[in-house]
């Protein structure tokens, strides 16, 4: 699976949504099951699946699915 | 006397931050005022709202004048309400602009605070409806609660002056609160440990940073960082969320005590966050309470951590607990399990189905039953081991099995609801999976992380019908 297969089927999962929603407008709160719990758990499979562990400044700041791909780039993940 | 009485002796002192920035009690007295001006003495109003200013403001106004509050989450549903109102009857309602519109049949405008609306019934003081000239409310009664957050079940739990008084005074007493305290919500107002931290520090006059950010904002810790709070207190899923944001690495130096309650924190979970926080100078407060009780019942003093790291501690200041075997009969030998039964001047009234329950007196007396199972060692100090109602705690709100059986099945679902705290498990003999999780979704306004959910041939009953739990598939 490609980084970006593996960083869709992450959300799709932690936010049980469609595949269609990915995208620019996908945000923390934008949909009701990315709460802060969604959040957590979606992060924590982020960190497991990437194998990196992310600073807390960067946890903060994932808040977008456009947003997610450029902090995992600063821990060498490749989109 | 409720007990925000004389709350402008604090006078120009600091009450609330929030966004539009810091509001002194002498200020926050007139707002409350203003608000609850507009309401009648002995009457029900559902307050739904949020950590917002003029919220707060109206909760403590109500208080003052003897108006009833029953606090709802703002994000119920239109549907959960309207079947609220139409069992309690409310003859006011404060409730956000943008919902506010949903019931203007009923209900015409009072007033208007920022973005809140106080509603009042429309001919009110004719026919039936809570509180002066319809329903009497009972003298005692102050305050009103849910048991389980803003999953819309009518129980509510009637909470008196009396209550909410000596349960506050005992929470300043074994917390220390001074007025040099200052909070951050982190907790939403209608939920009782959330509502709690409000009371006590209004009461010892210190100040509370007021927000809907989660731990997951940037808000949050911006706020955080500016206003440095001493104190916050978190359900277990917030001590998970710490962890992930890696607290040990935080900058904390200007916080006093942390508490957590709201749901058991695995023991070895407890000590970890004993060490976090003995490190950087803060003690860490495992506590036990249920609404029924106002808020709290226990706590386990911070040096206690290191030897009972599994305990929930011991009764509050005026506070007393003993456990009960299956007979009746008290346990009076050290690390035996029974039902763990409490008595106190916190102990709530009683439970509320409809209206004409808020007429009652208390048929408590002082005395709760928890449900929970207990035992105590040689020392005094309480570990629950199990329950004897069939509930969870999800995110620190109670969910309550049977009612989630009960939704289930009028849905038409062939199911049954189980599980484990933080995880409600669903066997179902149809493959509906994603309805189900949908509907339990709304319903019980949980993320659906918190379901899961496996399809089995058939759910395993007795000839009578009834649910054999010990034969379900094990989890």
């Amino acid at each position: 699976m490609s980084n970006i297969e593996k960083y869709d089927a992450i959300f799709i999962k932690s936010f049980d949504v469609d595949g269609s929603v990915l995208g620019p407008d996908l945000k923390y709160q934008s949909i009701p099951s990315w709460d802060s719990v969604g959040h957590m758990s979606m992060v924590a499979a982020m960190e497991d699946s990437f194998d990196v562990m992310l600073e807390t400044e960067d946890i903060i700041d994932f808040s977008s699915y456009d947003k997610g791909k450029e902090i995992l780039s600063k821990y060498g993940v490749e989109f | 006397m409720s007990i925000f009485d004389g709350l402008e002796k604090f006078g120009d002192k600091i009450a609330f931050v929030c966004e539009s920035g810091e509001v002194s009690y002498i200020d926050f007295i007139e707002l409350s005022s203003v608000i609850s001006g507009l309401v009648l003495p002995r009457s029900l109003v559902f307050l739904v709202g949020c950590n917002e200013l003029n919220c707060v403001a109206a909760y403590v106004g109500f208080l003052r004048r003897r108006v009833v509050p029953l606090l709802l989450n703002d994000n119920i549903s239109v549907a959960q309400l309207k079947n609220l109102i139409d069992i309690y009857l409310p003859l006011y309602i404060f409730i956000c602009v943008d919902k506010s519109g949903e019931f203007s049949g009923d209900y015409e405008v009072a007033g208007e605070f920022g973005g809140y609306i106080l509603l009042r019934r429309i001919g009110g003081g004719v026919g039936k409806f809570s509180g002066v000239g319809g329903v009497e409310l009972h003298d005692d009664l102050g305050l009103v609660l849910t048991t389980s957050g803003s999953t819309g079940s009518p129980r509510l739990v009637r909470i008196s002056y009396k209550n909410i008084l000596t349960n506050t005074e005992s929470i300043i007493d074994y917390l220390k609160i001074t007025s040099s305290d200052r909070a951050i919500t982190t907790m939403p107002m209608a939920y009782s440990y959330g509502l709690s931290i409000i009371n006590t520090h209004l009461k010892a006059g210190a100040s509370i940073i007021l927000t809907e950010a989660t731990l997951m904002d940037r808000g949050f810790w911006d706020i955080f960082k500016k206003y440095r709070p001493n104190t916050f207190g978190g359900v277990p899923y917030i001590f998970e969320m710490l962890k992930r944001l890696r607290f040990g690495r935080m900058d904390l130096s200007f916080m006093r005590y942390i508490t957590q309650a709201g749901g058991k924190l695995d023991g070895e979970f407890v000590a970890e966050f004993r060490d976090i926080c003995a490190d950087k100078g803060i003690e860490f407060i495992v506590m036990y309470g249920q609404t029924e009780a106002t808020a709290r019942m226990a706590y386990l003093p911070f040096e206690r951590t290191y030897d009972k790291k599994n305990s929930i501690g011991v009764a509050i200041p005026g506070g007393k607990f003993w456990l009960e075997n299956d007979d009746g009969k008290i346990i009076n030998e050290p690390n035996i399990a029974g039902e763990l039964i409490y008595q106190g001047d916190n102990v709530s009234m009683g439970y509320a189905n409809n209206a004409d329950d808020l007429t009652k007196a208390d048929e408590n007396c002082g005395v709760l039953r928890t449900g929970d199972i207990a035992q105590c060692d040689v020392d005094g100090y309480y570990y629950i081991v199990g329950r004897k109602k069939r509930f969870l705690k999800i995110f620190g709100n109670r969910v309550n099995l049977d009612e989630v059986d009960m939704l289930l099945k009028r849905a038409g679902y062939d199911a049954v609801a189980t599980g484990k705290d933080d995880k409600l498990k669903i066997f179902v003999t149809k493959n509906q999976i994603d309805k189900i999780k949908n509907l339990l979704a709304e319903q019980l306004k949980l993320n659906p992380i918190a379901f899961d959910i496996e399809l089995i041939e058939q759910i395993p009953r007795n000839n009578a019908g009834k649910i054999l739990y010990a034969n379900l598939p094990e989890i």
